[in-house]
């Protein structure tokens, strides 16, 4: 903030803008902080308030010890948490499965509902049903369309003889976790598919018509035009995506509980704080799930930065 | 606009197929008894309390938070209709909250508010295993309600009495029973129900054999085998009935031993073959509605579901009986069961205290046990008539069975963590691991705990 100009060198430094542009600076300021106060009360508060309690031995239900400052002793632990791993491992499978079909989905959907039919309004309507539905409504419904005994799905599959006989999709550890996919599959491709969609609605309509001209097939004009200029779009729906599912926390719950074998980073969380009332270790897992998804922000941050220079 | 018409259109089937969705999550498929009233239970009605007048002149107005019981079965239409009577002849506001219905879920929901210290709920359900937990936080009512728990039975009074202080009031009593479909049994020619469990896997898988062939969902025996605290109160029945100890004894942390390596292992052999492999992600209602839909032949629950599947396909189709044991040991039955408690941090303790002692008084209880058969805590109750005529369970022969209580006494605060402990394990071994692989872990995270 200062102003003071070197006295060695020529003075070539100005002040700081004119009059106006100081004034419209305060101005800005004026009008932002009460959004940064609320971000600060809302945000910043209870992440310093778990970053502080990671360092304690904090229990929900204190009994007659108090609670004292146990420095990185919780972090130790958590590193050898072999649970803890488990659940990180478990996030990572859902994410990277998850995530590559919505992608794929979404962007078939997308292409086929920005060309022009007939009822074509009707489709984008209809097809943002499963989104709207709140997830733990989906997740319930779906738990009972799965259910071995009178699930819809099973009594389906067994009548047009795709399957031989019911199987328990949510209790087999091998079918457990695709069966959770499926469900969120199934609830967020609409979304990934309305921001590609509103990607694919700003490129304009005259590439296409000059690739035409020049004799390019359309898979040509998929990969040479429609992908690079949706670029942008691609990465905001990935991030939101890779994001929600690294927290994914309501269609576990509502499916396995807390079942040792399916727990995500969330569910090994709320389950620790809650559950077990260990506040403090608790908040060291909150801490930790913090860091891993800012790793993940990290890499697609600097994968965007890289692409971003050559277009 | 040029495309409103169909905009129009367009919103309107998205509507109509939410609203569709939404009623085909809410109605379920083949859930028997989500809208039907209960029939016979609707006969009698809640009783009125005792020097209403009283009361209404010293307490009037005050409004109190009762979480109650979760929306399942008949349960929250009892205490709906205890409240309003409570309110209409006293004048005290109820707030009544269902809590959660898994019990893992209504734990912590307690253990926030006491945490926070909060002033709400006054009045709240407490899990026969939670008083050692919650002892620091409950009002002792042994002044106010002392001489009245001298007709409880005196067992759940001295499990409610911590330190010195009575911190809560025995509400109902709960044990872990067997439904057995009786017209099955007859059909196949057996003429009692099992004794033992290897009785009961050879009966089930017999009626199952024969049913199967026109009902391709019929299985035998369903259970709570979810990983949660319900799956904990299913196997401390079968390891104490095969004698295996009741998980810690004394003080001591005995569950692994072979004979609870043999029971264990024996189920893990069961699931997918009397039992549905869905089993092992079913809680109380989920094992109710297959046994309700007539596609069980038995089923482990407590007496809350007799009065609950008296509105389903089944009825007039089951009995009761005491659990199977193993061969070396005796029918036992977990102890479940509720009391209610009144919070240290409430701003209105005594309309509080005389909320629980309507609701735990003698007339109530034996309104609980006809409604919604509920096990009355008070012995005088559980020999009335009626009581025992709408709750087959409590002739003698069953409710004298010996009952087993969950480790509460020795894990105290961490009772949750170590129930989880033991929850996981008795999951991981039912989902396929041999428990001699999963037992000695268990161990040493109770072992952590207790000391």
């Amino acid at each position: 903030m200062s102003t003071v100009a070197t006295p060695a060198a020529p003075p070539r430094r100005r002040r700081r803008g004119s009059k106006l542009q100081r004034r419209q600076t305060r101005i800005g300021w004026v009008l932002l902080i009460p959004a940064l106060a609320v971000v600060a009360l809302v945000a910043i508060y209870p992440l310093g308030k778990t970053i502080y309690y990671s360092f304690t031995n904090q229990e929900f239900l204190q009994g007659i010890e108090p609670t004292k400052w146990v420095g990185l002793e919780n972090y130790r632990t958590l590193w050898h948490d072999t649970i803890f791993r488990t659940a990180v491992w478990e996030t990572v499978k859902f994410t990277l499965i998850t995530v590559s079909f919505e992608f794929v989905l979404g962007m078939i959907i997308a292409l086929v509902v920005n060309s022009s039919f007939k009822g074509r309004g009707a489709m984008r309507a209809v097809m943002l049903v499963p989104w709207a539905i709140p997830t733990v409504v989906a997740a319930q419904m779906w738990k009972w369309m799965y259910d071995d005994v009178y699930g819809v799905i099973n009594d389906a599959g067994v009548r047009l003889h795709i399957f031989s006989h019911s199987h328990a999709w949510i209790s087999e550890p091998s079918t457990a976790l695709g069966s959770v996919c499926a469900v969120d599959i199934w609830k967020t491709t609409p979304f990934v598919a309305l921001l590609l969609l509103a990607g694919l609605q700003v490129i304009p309509q005259d590439l296409y018509e000059a690739a035409n001209v020049d004799g390019a097939s359309k898979i040509q004009q998929f990969w040479r035009i429609t992908l690079p200029l949706l670029r942008p779009a691609i990465l905001v729906a990935l991030i939101f995506r890779t994001l929600d599912a690294l927290r994914v926390f309501d269609v576990f719950y509502v499916f396995f509980g807390n079942r040792p074998d399916t727990q995500t980073m969330a569910i090994y969380a709320q389950s620790t704080i809650v559950g077990d009332g260990h506040v403090g270790y608790g908040s060291a897992v909150s801490v930790a799930i913090f860091l891993i998804i800012g790793l993940f922000v990290a890499i697609y941050v600097t994968v965007m930065r890289v692409s971003g220079g050559d277009d | 606009m040029k495309h409103r018409a169909l905009l129009i259109v367009a919103g309107l089937i998205g509507a109509v197929t939410l609203v569709a969705s939404l009623s085909v999550a809410a109605a379920g498929t083949t859930r028997p008894e989500a809208h039907a009233a209960p029939v016979k239970s609707a006969a009698i009605a809640p009783p009125a309390v005792p020097n209403a007048a009283a009361i209404k002149a010293k307490y009037k107005g005050q409004s109190i938070q009762f979480i109650g019981d979760a929306a399942v079965g008949s349960s929250h239409k009892r205490d709906l209709k205890l409240v309003a009577k409570f309110q209409h002849d006293t004048g005290i506001k109820v707030n009544l909250l269902p809590h959660p219905s898994g019990s893992d879920a209504a734990y912590a929901q307690l253990a926030r508010a006491f945490g926070s210290k909060s002033s709400k709920p006054d009045v709240m359900m407490l899990d026969v295993v939670w008083p050692g937990a919650f002892a620091p936080y409950l009002l002792n009512l042994k002044p106010k309600l002392g001489k009245v728990s001298k007709q409880f039975a005196q067992g759940i009074v001295q499990n409610d009495t911590v330190g010195g202080k009575l911190v809560a009031m025995p509400w109902f009593g709960d044990f872990g029973i067997l439904y057995y479909r009786k017209d099955l049994l007859k059909k196949y020619g057996i003429s009692a129900p099992p004794k033992t469990w290897n009785d009961l896997f050879t009966q089930a898988k017999k009626i199952q054999d024969g049913e199967q062939k026109t009902n391709k969902n019929f299985y035998g025996f369903v259970f709570q085998g979810n990983s949660y605290e319900g799956l904990t109160c299913d196997a401390l029945e079968w390891v104490a009935s095969a004698g295996g100890g009741n998980f810690i004894d004394n003080g001591k942390v005995t569950i692994n031993n072979s004979k609870a390596k043999t029971i264990l292992d024996a189920m893990r052999n069961q699931i997918g073959k009397i039992t549905p492999r869905g089993v092992t992600s079913y809680d109380e209602e989920g094992a109710r509605n297959v046994f309700a839909a007539g596609n069980a032949a038995f089923m482990r629950n407590w007496p809350y579901a007799y009065a609950a599947n008296l509105t389903t396909p089944v009825k007039g189709k089951y009995g009761v009986t005491v659990l199977p044991h193993g061969a070396a040991g005796h029918s036992v039955g977990t102890v479940g069961g509720w009391q209610l408690g009144v919070s240290k941090y409430s701003k209105h303790k005594d309309a509080a205290i005389e909320f629980v002692r309507y609701m735990t008084s003698p007339k109530v209880q034996r309104f609980n046990a006809i409604f919604n058969s509920n096990v009355p805590t008070i012995p005088s109750v559980a020999k009335d008539k009626q009581v025992v005529k709408t709750n087959p369970y409590l002739t003698p022969a069953i409710a004298n069975v010996a009952r087993v209580t969950r480790p509460a006494k020795y894990l105290k605060t961490h009772y949750n963590e170590g129930s989880k402990d033991i929850y996981q394990g008795i999951s991981q071994i039912l989902n396929g691991t041999p428990a001699g692989s999963v037992l000695p872990g268990v161990a040493s995270k109770l072992n952590a705990l207790v000391k």
